[in-house]
């Protein structure tokens, strides 16, 4: 008898999810499936708003990475409208860019994903969390609670809201940052950079080397990646060229108003999320286990593939690290743990950089702009991954159409391919419990959807 | 509520974006002092608690809980299901958030009907009619929660402060009334009002007027200025003893925490508010949008046949 049992919902995880696998006869997995079940709508109901509001509302995609997508928008309403920011817009904008990244890395790796690497995978669920996390670690935990909500407090005492945000606009910055504000944020930064440092070197030693087998296998699978980088091919996170390499290292460069050149999207019949693959690579589209195609990564491990390099000195000598140990591209899935703690690093050391910049206190942030008829595209690399804003606006400057590309659509496709490898790995002969879901869980985790 | 039993608390997540959740751990040290007071027992952002503990998909079991928390509006059967089984199993259930209780941004969509929604979601994708068959059926439109089950509180914000969340908490868990905020955005401003302001509005395009090295209390008013600004007809609270959040970011309101007037209509509540001063309704552009947040309860149908 053929069966399908359901993981229902996919837990510590920023979203909504269902597993579902299907047994054959012989209890063997003859499929499995991750579908997102999040349809509501964006792309319908920003058609005839104010394109200067837009960022406002599409920053309710999601409550995790609001800034991004808000930051995607105001990129892109700038198209639109054909209107330049000043230096210091720019620089507020990415501030609060790679701020953002820092909390929701903190909350990614410490609060959603240690519990199944410091209390085990195969614990009680009812303390494989951050509750238990607290008790079996009070001072890391109450550490981590600090750091993040110190993050999350700068963003909100310079930029008003931390969560869904209002301060970018088109044309720059709603405000000028003054000596003060910048002094505090230094100051902040500095303790931000410490702790993330300690956090790496932590997993590092305690954590990672007792799951050296499942960070190279677990739901392992074999694509390409997608990254930003800039002129030097070193990683951006605000801004900078896309960045397409194949699973064999080949790349291609593209400014991310060329995307529809390079990705295409596709439905499938079961998940509300739409699914994105590699045109470019005249393959077509296939979840074939065996032999996908146009199947592609986004997220930390697939910027730090893709990049040559980083242009901050302790990330950068994180990623040599990293690279002599799983070469490049590393394929590992649950190595993109390991990769985010690189990039919360990174993101620590860009903040004092681009609040060392004298610029970023010029009081001229926000150059006005005009409602015209124009296309813009937008894009950043959202935590989840890469993430493209193109909207289209009529004479008087109000949305006609807009397609939105999100971090965790690029990665369907590859989470599929993962959650059946690891099922097909960890299950044999109909033989189930909780600790194997869950182990296929981790699979989906460390995608961060 | 003392003892070794801790009381239970059961969180769900419906049509939402998860900016609830993160408004409340970013409550910091208070939130782990809550975490020991109670039991967490469902919370898919943070414990493996499943719907069914035999793998069955189309089982929704939950467990009984003294405080439940329903983040998001309800826009799907599943959605539906959910919520019935929270109504339920808590015995004092809390809706957060401006979705879950006025239907929020997602309620936007309310101005299409389902199929025209979906249809433009999914056009150009794949060639034509592609659109997802095997997920949960959408309902013809987005309702806050109250509009689907008796809710025992309303706490919006989009999101809720964080401290007004676990005030909240703590209130249910001492058996007092949770003290929230009654005041308008207007009445917890304090931007400069002179009483005589432009008799136009315009769009957001040039920063307002201001000292950025004065504090927001020297700003003039921004409706004053100007600049479309909810703050007359929304629930204030978001900056708690201090200035409005948006307004610290010298950004006019655009009524996240819902109508003050309990029932209120912002779109009416703001045409006769900007009325009675004298102020030009008829240069908003996008009038509906002044129902941004608040399109559950019918304020937000469809038009006719307007794209």
């Amino acid at each position: 008898m053929t069966q399908v049992i359901s993981i229902h919902p996919v837990t510590r995880i920023e979203g909504h999810a269902r597993i579902d696998i299907h047994l054959d006869e012989s209890g063997r997995v003859s499929d499995a499936r991750l579908a997102i079940a999040a349809l509501r709508g964006f792309e319908q109901f920003v058609v005839g708003r104010p394109a200067e509001e837009i960022p406002r509302i599409v920053s309710r995609i999601c409550g995790i990475c609001p800034w991004m997508h808000h930051l995607a928008a105001v990129k892109a309403i700038d198209g639109c409208f054909g209107v330049a920011p000043p230096a210091a817009g720019h620089l507020l904008r990415e501030l609060c860019q790679v701020l953002a990244h820092i909390h929701d890395k903190i909350l990614h790796f410490f609060f959603l994903a240690a519990p199944d690497f410091v209390l085990g995978p195969d614990g009680d669920y009812s303390v494989r969390n951050i509750m238990g996390l607290v008790k079996r670690e009070p001072e890391l935990a109450a550490r981590v609670v600090r750091m993040r909500q110190l993050g999350q407090t700068m963003l909100e005492r310079f930029a008003g809201k931390a969560i869904h945000p209002v301060a970018g606009v088109v044309g720059g910055f709603a405000k000028p940052m003054v000596d003060a504000e910048r002094r505090e944020l230094v100051r902040d930064g500095r303790i931000l950079l410490d702790f993330a440092c300690s956090a790496l070197d932590y997993a590092k030693d305690q954590v990672f080397p007792r799951f050296r087998e499942e960070m190279q296998s677990l739901g392992t699978i074999t694509t390409g990646f997608l990254g930003t980088v800039d002129q030097q091919g070193a990683l951006r996170l605000y801004d900078g060229q896309l960045r397409l390499m194949r699973a064999d290292g080949a790349m291609v460069e593209f400014a991310a108003g060329e995307y529809e050149q390079y990705l295409a999207e596709q439905v499938e019949p079961w998940s509300t999320a739409k699914m994105v693959y590699a045109r470019c690579w005249d393959e077509g589209f296939s979840l074939n286990p065996d032999a996908p195609k146009g199947v592609y990564r986004v997220n930390t491990l697939a910027r730090l593939n893709v990049c040559d390099r980083i242009a901050t000195p302790r990330a950068q000598t994180e990623l040599e690290a990293f690279r002599a140990q799983f070469g490049r591209p590393a394929q590992g899935t649950l190595l993109a743990h390991w990769a985010r703690l690189i990039e919360l690093v990174y993101a620590c050391e860009r903040t004092l950089e681009v609040l060392a910049d004298d610029r970023i206190v010029d009081p001229m942030v926000r150059t006005p702009a005009t409602p015209r008829a124009g296309r813009g595209i937008g894009h950043v690399e959202a935590p989840r991954g890469t993430l493209i804003h193109d909207y289209t606006t009529d004479d008087n400057g109000c949305i006609t159409r807009a397609n939105l590309i999100v971090g965790t659509t690029h990665n369907i496709a590859p989470m599929n391919l993962s959650v059946r490898r690891a099922a097909a790995s960890l299950i044999a002969e109909g033989e189930v419990d909780a600790a194997i879901l869950n182990r296929i869980e981790m699979a989906v985790r460390a995608y961060d959807p | 509520m003392s003892g070794s039993v801790r009381p239970r608390l059961s969180c769900e997540w419906l049509h939402a974006c998860s900016g609830c959740e993160i408004a409340l751990l970013n409550c910091g040290e208070r939130l782990l002092a809550l975490l020991e007071r109670v039991e967490i027992v469902h919370f898919p952002l943070l414990m493996d608690h499943k719907y069914s503990d035999r793998g069955d998909a189309a089982e929704i079991a939950l467990p009984e809980a003294e405080i439940g928390l329903v983040s998001g509006g309800v826009a799907s059967e599943e959605h539906l299901a959910v919520l019935r089984a929270m109504r339920r199993q808590c015995r004092t259930l809390v809706a957060l958030g401006t979705c879950a209780t006025h239907g929020g941004i997602p309620a936007l969509r309310n101005q299409w009907p389902v199929d025209q929604a979906m249809g433009t979601v999914f056009s150009g994708v794949g060639g034509n009619n592609t659109y997802p068959v095997e997920v949960p059926a959408p309902l013809d439109r987005v309702y806050s929660i109250d509009e689907q089950v008796t809710v025992d509180l309303c706490v919006p914000g989009c999101p809720p402060r964080p401290e007004t969340i676990v005030a909240v908490i703590e209130a249910l868990l001492a058996g007092e009334k949770p003290p929230l905020p009654n005041k308008s955005v207007c009445e917890t401003c304090p931007t400069v009002r002179a009483g005589k302001g432009q008799r136009t509005v315009h769009r957001f395009l040039a920063n307002a007027d201001y000292d950025p090295r004065a504090p927001v209390a020297e700003m003039r008013c921004l409706l004053e200025q100007g600049l479309l600004c909810m703050g007359p007809v929304t629930a204030g609270g978001c900056g708690g003893p201090d200035a409005p959040l948006c307004i610290r970011a010298r950004v006019p309101c655009r009524g996240c925490y819902g109508p003050v007037r309990p029932g209120g209509n912002p779109l009416l509540d703001m045409l006769n508010g900007l009325a009675s001063n004298g102020i030009d309704h008829r240069t908003i552009v996008d009038r509906r949008s002044l129902l941004r947040f608040s399109g559950a309860h019918g304020l937000l149908k469809p038009l006719g046949r307007r794209g």
